[in-house]
């Protein structure tokens, strides 16, 4: 499928909006981060660890507690959904062992959406977990790919373009990781590791082969916002001591 | 590690139920090397499904189904409503879904499951998006009248995938569906015609005597599947869920599209050749329920 699709605002189907992440702008949160990509904009903000745990938590292991603010209006399901994908989606990827009986919590401010924000708050809630140094296995990258009626899969939609689509599916994949054995990233029979999926969630009626589809783009697509992850956590100054807590 | 040795030294000592409390992954585990599990399932067999339509009197529709032990009630009740200026001529569905404290020690009035608003939007996003019902079926005078569906299901025993009972009661409630007989009466307002009222029933001409039943094209059905290691098991009960987190749920429709493929998160990644066991699955699972469900509503018509 070489045609070209017309996207409204003149991208090709596997090219992803202007991606923006900056680190530490709350003062007195432990880790903040926001990530944008095009107009959708998340601030997310982690306090932790703190003593304790709720009472259903296992105390053995580090609890995670999500709190999901969005712009306009009251909570409601949509948002209770999001709190529940995103923390155990976060708890996949956290080193739950090593501050046993802490709960840590992370909150999503929703600045603007303009499509693909579930993915979008992934990837900051990712961003701020590491400038807060809360002990991690490895990171997550988010995508959201969807599916034209006419069979295309396309990357990173708009809020209009999500609207109009058929179906569409968040993927969650691990962040690929660099290693420092000669032997290279992990290989699970013949699978890499980053072509794993962490999370999905779809919307919308498509078929199993449009579904594989999804995953090979949003597989490729996410080495290269690895890529860009790992650029903009490196290329941050280091902290400065005056730290809340 | 120490705590593997002492479980070692203990389990030849210690009775089975205790160690099944103790140490519930290494009491799992040993079962799934022999590729079976606690309740003497395979790995890919659901638990016994039963499917009981018109459970609820009162109700337009109602099904109680059971998967295993769980238990869900679903009823529908149809009420006349004007619709709204954007669809003029579609009716709508709510869907709620509620977890009473009768259904798990864990929860209390004041501490509700986590689960239950999260289960609810998955199904009212499952229900809408597949397509079952055709919402200008359910219009009844363009512009001014127009059926709204209240689903409510109950889950009154919570033993795992809740999502799976809740989406065949779900499905069965809407195959049992009445749409009760309406007729315009003097002001001009649509409403339900009562089976006792047997005077004056020249003047009220009924709107829509013939269409009592919604035609149901591409039903969903779906299956909850544990990633375990390399293991993967189909429909797990609440203690396996609890130990192995991570849960996958295919959504199929009855002509084999994929309606909702759901994955939170988990510990354990799920690779291509995962998903695709997991379809499979699916697939087989999605005939059985619907020769179940055919079952339950010809035993309906028998009676």
């Amino acid at each position: 499928m070489s045609m070209e699709i017309g996207r409204d605002d003149g991208r090709t189907a596997n090219q992803l909006r202007p991606l923006a992440c900056s680190r530490n702008i709350l003062n007195r949160a432990h880790g903040s981060a926001s990530w944008s990509q095009g107009d959708t904009k998340v601030l997310a903000a982690v306090y932790g660890p703190k003593a304790g745990t709720k009472k259903n938590e296992n105390p053995e292991k580090a609890c995670i507690e999500v709190i999901w603010k969005p712009k306009t209006g009251q909570l409601g399901k949509p948002e209770k959904e999001y709190e529940v994908i995103l923390k155990r989606t976060l708890k996949s990827i956290c080193l739950l062992n090593i501050n046993p009986n802490t709960t840590t919590s992370i909150i999503i401010q929703v600045v603007s959406d303009d499509g693909a924000l579930l993915p979008c708050a992934i990837n900051a809630a990712c961003a701020a977990l590491v400038d807060a140094a809360i002990p991690l296995k490895h990171l997550a990258v988010a995508i959201c790919c969807c599916l034209t009626e006419s069979g295309y899969v396309i990357l990173d939609p708009t809020k209009v373009e999500e609207q109009k689509m058929k179906a569409f599916a968040y993927l969650v994949f691990p962040n690929s990781a660099i290693s420092i054995i000669p032997e290279g990233s992990s290989h699970m029979e013949g699978e890499l590791m980053e072509h794993g999926i962490i999370t999905s969630v779809t919307h919308g009626v498509m078929s199993v082969d449009d579904y594989l589809h999804c995953l090979e783009r949003g597989q490729a697509a996410s080495t290269k916002m690895s890529a860009f992850l790992r650029r903009s956590l490196q290329s941050q100054a280091p902290n400065d001591s005056s730290r809340a807590g | 590690m120490v705590s593997a040795n002492v479980s070692g030294d203990l389990s030849s000592e210690m009775e089975v139920d205790a160690f099944r409390r103790l140490f519930p992954l290494r009491y799992h585990e040993r079962f799934l090397l022999d590729s079976i599990r606690p309740d003497a399932r395979p790995l890919g067999r659901a638990r016994d499904t039963s499917l009981a339509l018109g459970a609820v009197a009162s109700a337009d529709g109602s099904a109680l189904a059971k998967i295993g032990c769980t238990t869900m009630l679903a009823a529908v009740k149809m009420e006349v409503m004007t619709p709204p200026k954007e669809s003029p001529d579609e009716g709508s569905i709510a869907i709620e879904f509620y977890m009473p404290p009768i259904c798990s020690p864990l929860v209390r009035p004041g501490r509700p499951a986590e689960e239950a608003p999260v289960v609810s939007k998955q199904l009212s996003d499952t229900i809408l998006s597949s397509g079952m019902i055709n919402l200008k079926e359910l219009s009844l005078v363009s512009g001014k009248a127009a059926w709204m569906a209240y689903l409510d299901i109950y889950c009154l025993d919570a033993d795992g995938s809740l999502f799976d009972a809740a989406l065949l009661a779900a499905v069965a409630a809407f195959s049992h569906l009445q749409i009760p007989v309406v007729s315009l009466n003097e002001d001009g307002r649509v409403v339900v015609v009562s089976e006792e009222n047997e005077e004056g029933k020249s003047e009220k001409e009924p709107v829509n005597k013939g269409k009592r039943k919604l035609t149901l094209s591409s039903l969903p059905f779906s299956l909850t599947c544990i990633l375990h290691k390399n293991y993967i098991l189909a429909d797990p009960t609440a203690e396996e869920e609890s130990i192995m987190e991570t849960l996958v749920t295919v959504v199929l429709d009855s002509s084999g599209q994929l309606v909702s493929l759901y994955k939170p998160g988990g510990p354990v990644l799920a690779y291509a050749s995962a998903v695709q066991d997991c379809i499979a699955l699916t697939r087989q699972r999605v005939k059985e329920l619907k020769s179940i469900l055919n079952e339950a509503i010809s035993d309906m018509e028998v009676d």
